[in-house]
């Protein structure tokens, strides 16, 4: 049973072994936790700034201990369950959807010279050891894998609540979830294309042996990874599922004190991770130069967290810029463009791949590929016009049809 | 070690799919179902077959349960079944016998066969963990090139067919038959099967 | 980097049967997607052209397996001999036929689309990937393209409830039995370490198992399976449901197209593969048999809708063809293709009669609605009449030379009482084709049901074109046996 090619696992497993790996657990969750902290001060404060606003500034040194106090105050208020909640299910929801989001974090690597060749081993209590949690072969899968379970926790949530406000906002979520997961995967099957495996650490240090994958893959599929991450994250503009107007609060609409505190934790901890995670997929990771040799093992961490920064904020940023999607806007953009173009890209460099190893000239193949895709982008979209078209005949003719005919209502 | 997760992950894949078959909220049946599909990713990992847990995690866990979930909600069936009354007389039974004479025929399997079970030499392992999945892209390849492209065509029959009975067409629908009692049948569930 | 892999051999001329039937479903499916009112001439016209293209290319391909002999390809995945030739020509007819009818079949119901010829290009190259699979994975694939193909075909009447009903049985049903033939296939798996059949039959050849208990608890489990498919008592009670539901061409295909691939697979699984236990499973096949033409005939008597009658009337071909299947002899193997060929077109011409009869709506299957038919269709009452004998087994029609040659294989490998039950059995289900025949000629037109009009060209076509082979066969037996003593099938690793 090989669960990482961590070298720290590989001479045998004794208690120091088992200590690190306790560490670095503990570390990584007690990390978690202060950075979520910081995430929701930082929105907060960064769209008051956006808006012309002051933001929390009471709590605190610039209010930075806004989000302590408000998580004091949830953990005081009174917890309730409603009386049509399925009771087992209504408790275990949010501990399905905060699990994964720490989970998943568990195979980023942080920290860990990668420059000059380097795998990015850090000697750990006389044991060379990654600056992850666990490397396990199948890495990015792990991840996906951990993002699909973390649909649960959304829809059992709303479906448990036994109240109607709730199970639409779980619908809406899971569906956009599931939806924008198959564009996700696409884009990062590109990157394991470029790569060569499925290993976050492999990943990181192929990354800093030739170009990030951002240009190796030809940022489109980072661009797809964005997009397809904001709406996994259900972040706006894809923030359907807790759309205030309609829905009240979404799928938590009912929960309350600890069990809604679980649940604003693991939607922040997911935006985290998934920087995280697009900064090792597509920024080289921790990769950076090295300024100063004194204190070296600091400068991947920095860089890690600035590139991780840069990402938070885009998210932020996005939801103090941008309205919300309508409905079948997102799942038009979802079906109909992202999961295509991603495919598209990926057959592309594909094919770049092979001919590449089989000797061919790349400029005709770049042709040729590109007048393939657009090619298929045109039967796709020509597709799609005639279908429009039929739909609005069809309807035309329905309504003639039932003009007149009385029964105005529709099965809901 | 092994021998410990081996039982504790067979101890979850056998809870859970006894709780699919008790559960009476389909809701809650589907969840168990997932707990015996993450059982089996760890026989995966347990087997090395670390591709092949991930993606049992990621599509059956987190694609195929989830829609069973989709239509359970959507549907409103969501709610415990009165099985009290029994559609086919005599069914229930029937299946009872069928069920354990199919166990039986499995267990007997098993237990005959203690120490031969397959007679066959066992297959070539697939390679350590970070290999096989390396290795099973390999086979896809090449032994079994032709079933991935028939998949294709599986597929395609599978979307075309949700497309086409998903499709609601204008004009007057035939109406609904007229009963079909009186007429003399073999099939005892004819005659309460026709009244949707 | 790519690591140097050796990409098996493809024999492509051999694919080109079943890539024929897929491009074709596919290109039909992108020009329906891009074109806006197709002329509703095109899908049958294209089916049709694909099914007939198929079934020219066949003859330089049974010239070359006659001269090179059997090949395997594709990692010994796949094989090409007569047998799946022959099949294969079996399946291009029963398509042909099927999108014939259908072309009158489906505006005369206001159904639009063109989805009923996909599918049914689809299921059709799905029928021929089991008929020449050489691995059990293979034949699974291609069960499945075939049957989720045919469970939605089932359906496609949308303006039927019946039809919803008829593929909800027949789906659930069908998956069912998957499952079972799934698990057939895991336990073979694991009994001899290959999927592959070749490899499997040359494994037990070389090795007497200690303990076969597993080997034959899947062989079991892939009887069940396949059973299923090919409706056999125990295992037919989906058939009269879903042939009296289903849009009426879809049932000429479902009885002619999937009941041969379906046979197909049980004599490449079990005669081939599993030759070595043939004293095994022989009984089972015997008891099956029996129980499938005596449950067959007798019930199909007490019908009163027709095509739950020839529903029941399938079922008693499918125990025929058993009996010749269980010989697990080249002879019994030639009398069930040649079975199945002869049946295919009884069959298709059958319900291309029974479209007609039926009339706008698809629903009057009474016997009411074919009395009196000798005065009002003359025609095609005539037609309907060979047919039928045919299907009754009377001499001088195939059905008559086709029964006999099962039977004989049956003899020949001295299962005498099967013989003896089958016999009588045909004897009974004779009284449910002449039910049929004396409706038509003798008795009186019940008041209120007016004269239908004209008889569509493509029913027409498909009904006289099987009712004239059928008498050619009776009449001239030898081409046909032939080709079908021919056409052995064979195993070859790849």
């Amino acid at each position: 049973m090989i669960l990482a090619a961590d070298p720290l696992l590989v001479d045998g497993i004794d208690l120091t072994v088992v200590l690190i790996v306790l560490l670095k657990a503990g570390v990584a969750f007690a990390l978690l936790l202060v950075a979520v902290m910081l995430v929701i001060w930082f929105e907060r404060k960064l769209i008051s700034d956006m808006q012309n606003r002051i933001g929390p500034a009471l709590a605190g040194p610039w209010g930075i201990l806004q989000t302590l106090a408000d998580g004091i105050k949830l953990f005081f208020k009174e917890d309730l369950l409603p009386t049509r909640a399925d009771r087992v299910v209504f408790r275990l929801a949010p501990y399905l959807s905060i699990i994964p989001a720490f989970v998943a974090f568990a195979i980023v690597p942080v920290g860990g010279d990668f420059s000059d060749g380097g795998d990015g081993t850090v000697s750990m209590f006389g044991r060379s050891t990654f600056l992850q949690v666990a490397d396990p072969p199948v890495g990015v899968l792990f991840f996906l894998a951990l993002s699909a379970v973390a649909v649960y926790g959304v829809m059992l949530a709303g479906w448990s609540s036994g109240s109607k406000y709730p199970l639409l906002g779980s619908v809406r979520a899971s569906a956009q979830m599931i939806s924008y997961e198959a564009a996700l995967g696409l884009a990062i099957a590109t990157v394991f294309l470029s790569s060569g495996s499925l290993s976050t650490h492999d990943i990181v240090v192929g990354q800093s042996a030739t170009t990030w994958n951002v240009l190796a893959t030809g940022i489109v599929p980072f661009g797809i990874f964005l997009i397809a991450g904001t709406a996994e994250l259900n972040r706006p503009p894809f923030d359907l599922v807790e759309a205030e107007q309609e829905l009240v609060g979404g799928f938590h609409t009912e929960y309350s004190s600890i069990r809604f505190a679980l649940f604003f934790l693991s939607e922040f901890m997911n935006m985290i991770t998934m920087s995280a995670i697009a900064v090792t997929l597509f920024l080289g990771g921790p990769a950076g130069p090295i300024v100063t040799q004194r204190v070296a093992w600091v400068w991947p961490l920095f860089w890690f967290f600035l590139k991780v920064m840069a990402f938070l904020f885009t998210f932020v940023w996005l939801r103090a810029t941008l309205p919300r999607f309508r409905y079948d806007q997102l799942m038009d953009l979802g079906w109909k463009v992202l999961i295509p173009a991603a495919l598209g890209w990926f057959l592309l460099i594909a094919t770049l791949d092979v001919a590449a190893d089989l000797g061919w000239p790349t400029i005709p193949v770049v042709i040729v590929g590109v007048l393939v895709l657009w090619g298929g982008a045109s039967l796709l979209s020509g597709a799609v016009r005639k279908a429009q078209a039929e739909r609005l005949e069809e309807a035309d003719r329905g309504a003639d049809e039932t003009a007149g005919s009385a029964s105005g209502l529709g099965e809901a | 070690m092994e021998v410990a997760v081996f039982i504790v992950s067979a101890v979850v894949v056998l809870s859970g799919a006894l709780g699919v078959l008790l559960a009476r909220n389909p809701v809650h049946a589907a969840l168990f179902l997932v707990q015996t599909l993450f059982g089996v990713a760890v026989l995966f990992v347990l087997l090395d077959a670390t591709f092949l847990a991930a993606v049992q995690v990621m599509v059956y866990a987190g694609a195929i349960v989830i829609l069973f979930l989709f239509v359970i909600m959507l549907l409103g069936v969501d709610r415990a079944d009165d099985l009290g009354i029994e559609p086919i007389a005599g069914q229930r039974p029937l299946a009872a016998v069928v069920g354990m004479s199919l166990a039986g025929l499995l267990a007997t399997v098993l237990l005959v066969a203690v120490d031969g079970l397959t007679g066959a030499p066992a297959g070539t392992p697939i390679g350590d963990a970070g290999d096989n999945t390396r290795r099973l892209g390999e086979a896809l390849f090449t032994d079994m090139v032709f079933a991935v492209e028939l998949t294709a065509i599986l597929l395609t029959v599978a979307v075309v067919g949700a497309v086409a009975l998903a499709r609601r067409l204008s004009g007057p629908m035939q109406p609904l038959p007229v009963v079909a009692i009186a007429e003399v049948d073999d099939d005892p569930d004819e005659a309460t099967g026709d009244d949707s | 980097m790519i690591a140097a892999l050796t990409t098996p051999y493809v024999a492509w001329w051999a694919l080109v049967p079943l890539i024929t039937f897929a491009v074709a479903g596919f290109l039909l499916l992108t020009v329906a997607s891009l074109v806006r009112r197709l002329p509703a001439v095109l899908a049958p016209a294209w089916t049709a052209v694909a099914g007939l293209g198929v079934l020219l290319y066949l003859v330089p391909m049974w010239s070359r397996v006659g001269r090179d002999g059997a090949d395997s390809f594709l990692a010994g995945t796949v094989g090409v001999d007569r047998s799946s030739i022959f099949v294969t020509g079996i399946l291009a007819v029963a398509v042909i036929a099927a999108a014939l009818i259908s072309r009158d079949y489906l505006p005369r119901e206001d159904l639009p689309g063109v989805e009923l010829y996909v599918l049914l290009l689809m299921s059709a190259a799905g029928g021929v990937v089991m008929a020449s699979a050489n691995d059990l994975i293979v034949l699974f694939l291609g069960l499945e393209i075939l049957s989720i193909a045919v469970y939605v075909l089932a359906a496609l009447h949308l303006r039927r409830i019946e039809s919803q009903e008829a593929a909800l049985k027949y789906f659930l049903l069908g998956a069912f039995s998957s499952a079972f033939l799934l698990y057939g296939i895991a336990l073979v798996y694991g009994a001899t370490g290959s999927t592959n059949m070749v490899r499997i039959s040359a494994f037990l050849a070389q090795n007497v198992l200690v303990d076969d208990a597993m080997l034959l608890a899947g062989l079991g489990l892939l009887l069940v399976g396949l059973g299923f498919k090919v409706a056999v008592v125990p295992f037919h009670a989906w058939t009269p449901d879903v042939y009296q539901g289903a849009p009426t061409p879809v049932v000429a295909w479902m009885a002619a197209g999937v009941k041969a691939a379906g046979f197909a697979a049980l004599m490449r699984v079990f005669v081939l593969t599993l030759g070595t236990y043939v004293s095994d499973w022989r009984p089972a096949f015997q008891v099956i048999a029996a129980a499938t033409v005596l449950a067959g005939a007798v019930v199909a008597v007490v019908q009163t809708d027709v095509k739950r009658m020839l529903a029941y009337s399938s079922i008693v071909h499918a125990g025929f063809i058993l009996v010749g299947l269980q010989a697990a002899t080249d002879r019994g193997n030639s009398s069930v293709l040649a079975y199945l060929a002869v049946y295919a077109f009884l069959t298709v011409g059958s319900f291309a009669v029974v479209t007609v009869v039926s009339g706008t709506g698809d629903a009057s299957h009474g016997l009411d609605a074919y009395r009196g038919m000798g005065r009002r269709h003359p025609a095609l009452a005539g037609v309907f009449t060979v047919l039928l004998l045919g299907q009754a087994g009377i001499p001088f029609t195939g059905g008559f030379v086709v029964k006999l040659g099962v039977l004989a294989a049956a003899v020949d490998g001295g299962a005498y009482w099967l013989a003896g039950v089958a016999m009588l059995a045909a004897a009974v289900a004779a009284f449910v084709y002449l039910r049929l025949l004396v409706a038509m000629y003798l008795e009186e037109v019940p008041s209120g049901t007016e004269t239908s009009g004209a008889v569509p060209l493509g029913a027409l076509v498909v009904a006289v074109a099987s009712a004239v082979i059928v008498l050619v066969v009776g009449l001239v037996p030898g081409p046909l046996l032939d080709l079908a003593r021919d056409a052995v099938p064979v195993l070859v690793a790849g």
